[in-house]
């Protein structure tokens, strides 16, 4: 049993952390990543693409209440949502890909957590200075400058937070048309409820919650941590050439002391405000900048780069034997880095494939089974299908179908003057009723089963199609 | 800058199995806090929605919210869109229906609803009848087939005690005919659609059948729809085709009734009907 007199709190407070500004290379490759991300997170709403007078030219738009959705010149419909699925399993083989290769590389640099705590300490060092700055501001009274300084903060972090929420909803619908809506106090309660809760979890996660929110709530690491491997380049520290570590470089015994000396750059620097030195641990997310912060005081002391570096397991091992470790390449060039590199190509060329031998029209048809099959008064047989026509292009289409021609089935649409010609409308789908007539006395009136194919034709372009179905005949 | 605190050692709960122990870590501040905010919003939603099961019902809650409230308040919502459509339709001369699209769309969506309803008992849900209930599919129709007619029908019905009922009987000839000359009869119609009978008795047949039968059915027994008389020549039958059911037929008679709907649906109802029953592929 715990002992009564040294209870550890039910809870603990977080411990703010202070990230000191750093520069580098790996800092400069984050920078480059943020402008990239935020510009097309921020910027792809607003690019036009025309698409004719009856769709919309807005490049990149996910329209629900038409169940559309537009990308550049490629319109996806929602039976196409194999598209989506399949973008989805190629983030999720690149993940294990980039995971086994470079550990917790998105983490690190790519995930919009990452970016916008990035984005939010620029603010913050902006308006409050660096860390040294931060910390006595964190630990001073409440006096006039502190809340200035604060409110301040605050709202840029709120204009930025607005921003992003303003940014999201901008994917759903016409954005010049929205922004002009939301100036003016004109747009749907929901676009302004959806920026509202968006600003607030921004500043929430970006400004306050911050690494909390991947210690805590984010299952990424764990999943990630099992992708791992020993030769899987991480950022790590080499403890056999820093330790001990010690500040005095003049003191007597300095030349038994590692090259570490101590000067918790590494700590200074991490957002996650851990400890790279005591090794591998959950919380770190790979940012690199405590490599960029360690190889500024090596520079500095005279003693080579990389004392914390990215390294994999085996190269640590191999290192302390004195051994040769792998060349970076082999980390990465490796089966398994190569089987999900096959995988996750085979599934973009079955996308990019598919995306190019997609028609432009389509059906699908469904026999009535209610009755399956009707007895008319001469004695044929009649089947009925729903037929869906789909209609891709942006104006008005006659469609006219038609039954296998090597059979002696007549086809008859429901409600058309020839019966077999059918407006479908531009950008839609088309319920047709559809009858199939075998005579009285013919093969497929008295067989059960007979194969049948349906052929739509579209009599703009000539373009056609088929569907197989079945006729379902007497019996007898 | 001070170094950071060695961190001590994380406290066990003391549970222990096989010698792998429990750290007892603490909780995330936050995390406490966004447990306290739950319980705070399931003390206010208790209070705000209905919540606590008594006896007959449950606490009403002072938003007064209820989802029964709401499906009313959405059928409400519904009727009155229709109001106008649905006296449009009542109103409608029932063979322009089918040029007007928003018209026709919304009368064979809700005259679906209205079969479904109504009418699948009997006919079935896909319409195709069963034996002594016609099959509304095909294009055989014994009191007319097309929008007026069937209107008609569904309005009146057939044989039941309305006055604007289509009336016919099918007398049961068992009564004043021989069982010979019903055998004959039975022959002659089996004839009449080619099927398996004996020549020498359908000739004799064809002379009963004509004093008989021809006053409805008509000599070739094409049928008769004013009398509702069905055509015995085609490949159609209400209560089967074969020798033993005809015989059936004709010794007992038969008496199909179909209730009178007029004073049941509204006008708008049985012309949705009348119009969902016409596009099932057999109207005229």
């Amino acid at each position: 049993m715990p002992s009564s007199d040294n209870q550890e709190p039910l809870y603990a407070a977080r411990e703010p952390v202070f990230p000191r500004r750093v520069s580098g290379i790996f800092r400069n490759l984050k920078w480059w990543i943020m402008f990239a991300t935020l510009g097309v997170y921020y910027l792809t709403p607003w690019i036009r693409w025309d698409r004719g007078e009856n769709l919309p030219d807005q490049a990149v738009l996910v329209d629900l209440a038409g169940r559309r959705f537009f990308f550049f010149w490629i319109e996806i419909w929602p039976h196409e949502f194999y598209f989506i699925a399949g973008l989805l399993i190629m983030a999720g083989l690149g993940l294990f890909l980039f995971t086994s290769a470079l550990g917790r590389v998105w983490c690190g640099y790519a995930c919009p957590q990452t970016v916008w705590t990035d984005l939010f300490i620029l603010v913050e060092r902006w308006i409050e200075g660096d860390r040294n700055a931060r910390v006595r501001l964190w630990k001073a009274k409440w006096n006039f400058r502190k809340w200035r300084l604060r409110i301040t903060k605050w709202l840029v972090w709120v204009l930025i937070g607005l921003a992003t929420g303003g940014a999201w909803v901008f994917y759903f619908t016409d954005a010049p048309a929205l922004l002009a809506d939301l100036l003016t106090f004109n747009a749907h309660p929901v676009a302004y409820t959806t920026i509202a809760f968006l600003t607030l979890t921004t500043v929430l996660f970006g400004g306050f919650a911050r690494e909390q929110i991947c210690i805590y709530m984010c299952p990424w690491p764990r999943i990630q941590a099992a992708m791992m491997d020993q030769d899987t380049l991480t950022v790590a520290y080499r403890s056999w050439r820093g330790e001990p570590r010690g500040k005095h470089r003049k003191a007597a015994g300095a030349d038994k002391l590692g090259d570490c000396i101590d000067c918790n750059a590494c700590v200074n620097v991490c957002p996650m405000g851990i400890d790279i030195r005591e090794g591998q641990q959950l919380e770190c997310i790979t940012c690199a900048l405590c490599i960029d912060a360690c190889d500024d005081v090596m520079d500095k002391i005279g003693k080579p780069r990389g004392l914390i570096d990215y390294m994999a397991l085996t190269d640590e091992t191999a290192e302390i034997s004195g051994n040769e470790p792998k060349k970076v390449w082999k980390h990465i060039l490796r089966p398994r880095t190569i089987l999900y590199t096959a995988l996750w190509s085979l599934v973009g060329f079955g996308l990019v494939f598919a995306l190019f031998i997609r028609p432009e029209i389509d059906m699908s048809v469904a026999p009535v089974r209610n009755p399956v099959f009707v007895t008319m008064s001469d004695g044929a047989i009649r089947n009925a299908y729903d037929v869906r026509l789909l209609n891709k292009h942006g104006d008005d289409r006659v469609f006219e179908m038609s039954v296998g021609s090597d059979t002696q089935l007549a086809i008859k649409l429901e409600g058309s003057e020839d019966g077999k010609s059918v407006l479908v409308p531009a950008d839609d789908t088309l319920l047709q009723r559809v009858y199939v007539i075998a005579p009285p006395e013919s093969a497929a009136a008295k067989a059960k089963i007979t194969d049948v194919r349906f052929w739509v034709r579209d009599t703009v372009n000539d373009e056609r199609t088929f569907t197989n179905s079945v006729f379902h005949g007497s019996g007898r | 800058m001070t170094k950071k605190p060695e961190k001590k050692e994380v406290e066990t709960t003391g549970h222990s199995w096989d010698g792998i122990e429990e750290l007892n870590n603490p909780l995330p501040r936050w995390w406490v806090w966004t447990f306290y905010a739950t319980i705070a919003w399931g003390i206010v939603y208790m209070i705000a929605y209905p919540a606590w099961p008594l006896i007959n019902g449950a606490t009403r809650g002072v938003l007064g919210f209820s989802t029964r409230a709401e499906v009313a308040a959405d059928i409400q919502a519904v009727t009155d869109a229709n109001a106008a459509i649905e006296s449009k339709l009542a109103a409608a001369d029932l063979t322009t229906v089918s040029a007007d699209t928003e018209l026709q769309s919304y009368a064979v969506n809700a005259g679906g609803a209205v079969f479904r309803t109504n009418c699948s008992q009997c006919h079935g849900s896909g319409a195709a009848g069963a034996k002594g209930y016609p099959n509304l599919l095909d294009d055989d129709w014994l009191w007319g087939g097309d929008i007026e007619a069937i209107a008609y029908t569904i309005r009146h019905g057939v044989r039941n005690d309305t006055d604007d009922a289509h009336f016919s009987e099918m007398s049961a000839f068992g009564e004043f005919m021989e069982e010979a000359e019903i055998t004959q009869v039975v022959n002659h119609v089996l004839s009449l659609t080619g099927q398996d009978h004996d020549a020498g008795l359908a000739a004799a047949g064809a002379v009963v059948f004509e004093e008989n039968c021809a006053s409805c059915h008509m000599e070739d027994g094409s049928g008769d729809r004013d009398q509702g008389a069905p055509n015995l020549t085609d490949a159609i039958w209400l209560y089967g085709g074969d020798a033993e059911t005809i015989t059936a037929t004709v010794t007992n008679g038969r008496f199909g009734v179909m209730p009178a709907w007029g004073p049941r649906l509204s006008d708008a109802q049985v012309n949705a009907v009348a119009a969902y029953v016409h596009q099932l592929g057999g109207g005229e």
